[in-house]
């Protein structure tokens, strides 16, 4: 058996995974919890194993030393990383609190991440590494980066369920961010997905992706009728979402999730994954950036980027510490941060150049 | 009455300095400018530019909008004295809040833990009551013991009215991880200062069995002029001594150096040369697996160094590092490269043999001449006509076109690659293996001098244990009262710890059901 049977098994899980705990919170049977649970545990090993043996696959072929052949070079096998941590993190919240609820919300966001892959048809194989990728310094970098990249993740996700809960008028301006940020999120995927569907081809390159491919389908269609009706389309959602989100509220409020557990699981992610951010993302990266190229700090767009994330999660603590900032407010930073950390890890890779450009779908 | 209004006018200023409003102003403006920054291309060709603005806001607008944006300095917006005012901003921001606030923490930290009032053990956020056998005096002895086994504190005690109260604390220094981590930064912006100020950052692009005594400098005006060659020439004349360079030019050496600042022209104060340069390929394919360079180091005429350099593996000299960045043929390199073979005859004795371009030689141990007709750096064979043609300007694939004569009739030829040993072998089972041309390609170095570099690490490692004291470690107190309640003892805990409370409270909870445990056991 190779990597690629286990990791699709594990995508499987994850995915019904996702529905059975959509089926718990619906039924409430504790039954029903505990085999979601174990479906999401069976999917964690599975991947567990999956990445190990891509590891030895990469070794195999790499010929470089354990240490360089971590499966954590390329868009794919990161996203794959950031999903592991994702579920392990998810797993150990569960455990801690003994509350399945949160799982509905955080097996889709790796169901999405998995389903990203997918829908940009992103290449798989397993590529040597480049000279600039060939340091110790690699295995430390990327895994930290991607251990903080997914607390901040679970953080946007109980912050986001946070603000769903404590807003209470469609004026609010809070409820107003929450909605808009959900609705550009789902139409953004969704018109992704569609560009996929339409061209049916792999992606080689974030140029050939941004020039022939992005939105081609949908915003920006040659033909002005389908770009004009993909338009109204977005904002017709992104609307009805405002219109109805109370639904939304209704749904989380069944659960037995209170807010103060969601800000208090919110800033705990973020506490752990702000230090391993900075250490694994910023400082391991300027240390490997001065070894490889001689400058530790070159505001190159990857590192500007990551430190304007550094700065919302700066901002974020010291909101909370020094100006006692609770509830909505610092909640709204939390979700901003993780858009930030977003364009960080994809935005830049896509839609800007730099020296990081190894990290795209070549 | 004057002074005190002076006094006004400076705490003001302070003020404004500590404030979080200044923090807030300081970290947005830094984040929405950094943006454009990365949205535009830094120290790009103007064209690149004037493109993206046209694509982003149409034709029309594009050249004036460029204008503005180079008049306000964002082509190099990360050197302009906009942003680094915003850094020092910062920076002054930094320190004053931490002078500010520190006298207050640094009483937290240094004062000794004070035994508390009755009334102030309601307000505690961890709080435990219950009551053991026998007074006071009897269990003071049991619950000390109980605490130092399960939390590690050192308590001291002190008589109250109806009994004994127990306090200690742990972790105060903990608070100060928030300084260490600003201080930190500040430490980091010094060494970035420092590197600015005092180190040299550019490039030296040196081909093959080429010697350098200087790197140059990126932003020196490089235009190729008269002067820039002559003072070039006579600095390497010289082999990078100022002073016989000066005499070779008849100026004095300290406006010889000025005029070097001028051009952008860094004396090394040693000598490197490049003895050859190699990219290796992953297996047949175009996949680079290694840039290589051999470089050697002379100072005083005397070797010092020799090492192979990679991309992550730089070569370090008297301060000055160089870096494998880039490589590229040398204009003229293939007709003045020395192409360099192996002939190996059907009996296996080798020969090396160097040739030129156009030129020819005989092959060791037969009558045949071999001339080089033709060379190309990628070479790769249409897959339709099966013509050959060359598909990149690096030697991804380097071949030559050699013909075979004897006797001035030509007899055979073709292409001999050297990445296909296949292409090797000749007609009658000898074998001329192309290893290469030597003296065409140079390699990029990035020369980097930089003083503050260690600062900067240190600033990191600084970071690293600020961060971790600030999140990872914290403050825990604990005072404990022991109330005679007719021969047995009400324990009244309350404790704090200023993060990861449940931590703590999991601890006390293990003490208490300890003691109460001990209570039943002794019954």
């Amino acid at each position: 058996m190779d990597s690629s049977t286990l990791f699709g098994i594990a995508t499987m899980a994850y995915i019904l995974a996702m529905i059975i705990y959509i089926v718990y919170l619906a039924f409430k049977k504790p039954q029903i919890g505990i085999i979601a649970t174990t479906i999401t545990v069976i999917g964690f090993i599975t991947q567990t194993f999956a990445i190990l043996l891509r590891w030895k696959e990469f070794y195999d072929i790499g010929k470089m030393g354990i240490l360089r052949a971590a499966p954590l070079t390329n868009l794919y096998e990161s996203l794959v990383f950031f999903v592991w941590c994702l579920i392990l993190g998810y797993l150990i919240i569960e455990f801690k609190y003994k509350n399945r609820s949160f799982g509905a919300f955080v097996t889709p966001i790796a169901g999405l991440a998995l389903a990203f892959i997918d829908l940009t048809g992103m290449d798989k194989d397993i590529h040597p590494l480049v000279p600039a990728l060939q340091s110790n310094w690699l295995l430390a970098h990327v895994m930290m980066s991607f251990i903080a990249y997914s607390t901040f993740a679970l953080a946007f996700s109980t912050a986001l369920m946070y603000l769903i809960i404590k807003t209470e008028k469609r004026t609010e301006p809070s409820y107003i961010f929450w909605t808009i940020t959900m609705g550009i999120f789902i139409v953004i995927l969704g018109a992704m997905g569609l560009d996929y569907l339409t061209y049916k081809v792999a992606i080689k390159n974030p140029d050939v992706l941004i020039k022939s491919f992005l939105f081609k389908a949908s915003f920006f269609s040659n033909s002005t009728a389908v770009s004009l009706v993909s338009w109204i389309i977005a904002v017709a959602f992104i609307f009805l979402l405002w219109r109805y989100g109370y639904l939304l509220k209704k749904v989380i409020s069944g659960f037995s999730l209170s807010p103060e557990i969601l800000e208090e699981i919110t800033y705990k992610s973020i506490a752990i994954g702000f230090p391993i951010f900075t250490l694994g993302g910023l400082i391991f990266g300027a240390i490997w950036a001065d070894q490889a190229w001689g400058v530790y700090w070159s505001w190159d767009p990857k590192e500007t980027w990551s430190l304007i994330s550094w700065f919302a999660y700066a901002f974020f603590l010291h909101s909370r510490f020094l100006r006692g900032w609770k509830g909505k407010k610092i909640a709204i930073v939390a979700v901003v941060g993780f858009v930030l950390v977003i364009f960080t890890y994809l935005g830049v890779n896509l839609l800007l150049s730099g020296l990081h450009s190894y990290g795209s779908m070549e | 009455m004057e002074k005190e209004k002076d006094k006004g006018f400076i705490d003001k200023i302070w003020d404004f300095f500590a404030s979080i409003r200044l923090a807030i102003v300081v970290f947005a403006s830094l984040a929405l400018t950094s943006i454009i920054g990365t949205v535009l291309e830094q120290n790009a060709d103007p064209e690149r530019n004037l493109r993206l603005l046209a694509k982003l806001f149409g034709k029309s607008a594009a050249p004036s909008l460029f204008n503005i944006f180079e008049s306000l300095g964002f082509m190099d917006m990360y050197h302009s004295w906009w942003f680094v005012t915003i850094l020092m901003l910062f920076a002054a921001n930094l320190i004053i809040c931490s002078i500010d606030r520190l006298p207050k923490i640094l009483k937290v930290v240094k004062d000794p833990i004070k035994p508390l009032s009755e009334d102030r053990f309601k307000g505690f956020g961890i709080k435990k009551e219950f009551v053991l056998n026998g007074g006071p005096e009897k269990t003071k002895g049991v619950v000390s013991e109980a605490i130092k086994k399960v939390t590690g504190f050192n308590l001291s005690e002190v008589k109250e009215e109806s009994g004994y109260q127990l306090y200690s604390q742990k972790g105060n220094y903990t608070r100060l991880g928030v300084y260490i981590t600003h201080f930190s930064i500040l430490v980091i912006l010094l060494g970035a200062v420092i590197g600015i100020f005092f180190g040299f950052k550019g490039f030296l692009n040196l081909p093959e069995g080429k010697t350098y005594s200087v790197a140059f400098s990126r932003t020196g005006s490089m235009s190729q002029t008269q002067e820039f060659e002559r003072i070039l020439n006579a600095v390497e004349a010289s082999a990078g001594n100022l002073q016989n360079a000066s005499k070779l030019l008849g100026i004095d050496e300290n406006s010889l150096r000025t005029m070097m600042r001028k051009f952008g022209i860094f004396p090394l104060g040693f000598s490197i040369r490049c003895d050859m340069f190699n990219v290796d390929f992953y297996s047949k394919s175009d996949m680079p697996k290694a840039y290589r360079s051999w470089l050697s180091v002379t100072k005083d005429g005397k070797e010092v160094i020799k090492k192979i350099i990679e991309v992550n593996e730089p070569l370090k000299y008297e301060g000055i590092t160089f870096y494998q960045s880039s490589y590229g043929l040398v204009p003229g390199g293939v007709e003045n490269g020395i192409f360099r073979f192996r002939a190996i005859s059907k009996d296996g004795k080798s020969e090396e043999i160097n040739a030129r371009f156009g030129g020819s030689f005989t092959l060791p141990g037969t009558t045949l001449t071999a001339k080089i007709e033709d060379f190309s750096p990628a070479l790769g064979f249409d897959q339709a006509t099966n013509r050959p043609f060359t598909y990149a300007k690096q030697m991804n694939n380097p071949a030559v076109l050699i013909s075979f004569f004897e006797g001035g009739n030509r007899k055979f030829g073709g292409w001999v690659l050297m990445r296909y040993p296949e292409t090797w072998s000749l007609p009658d089972g000898y074998t001329l293996e192309f290893v290469g041309v030597w003296g065409s390609q140079y390699t990029g170095l990035q020369v980097r001098k930089d003083p503050g570099v260690w600062i900067v690490y240190l600033g990191c490692f600084a970071m690293a244990i600020g961060l971790f004291i600030a999140f990872f470690m914290s403050h825990r107190r604990i005072w404990v009262r022991l109330v005679d309640e007719r021969h047995n003892t009400r324990v009244i805990i309350g404790a704090s710890a200023n993060k990861n409370k449940q931590a703590f409270e999991r601890k006390i909870d293990t003490l208490v059901s300890h003691l109460t445990k001990t209570k039943e056991g002794g019954k």
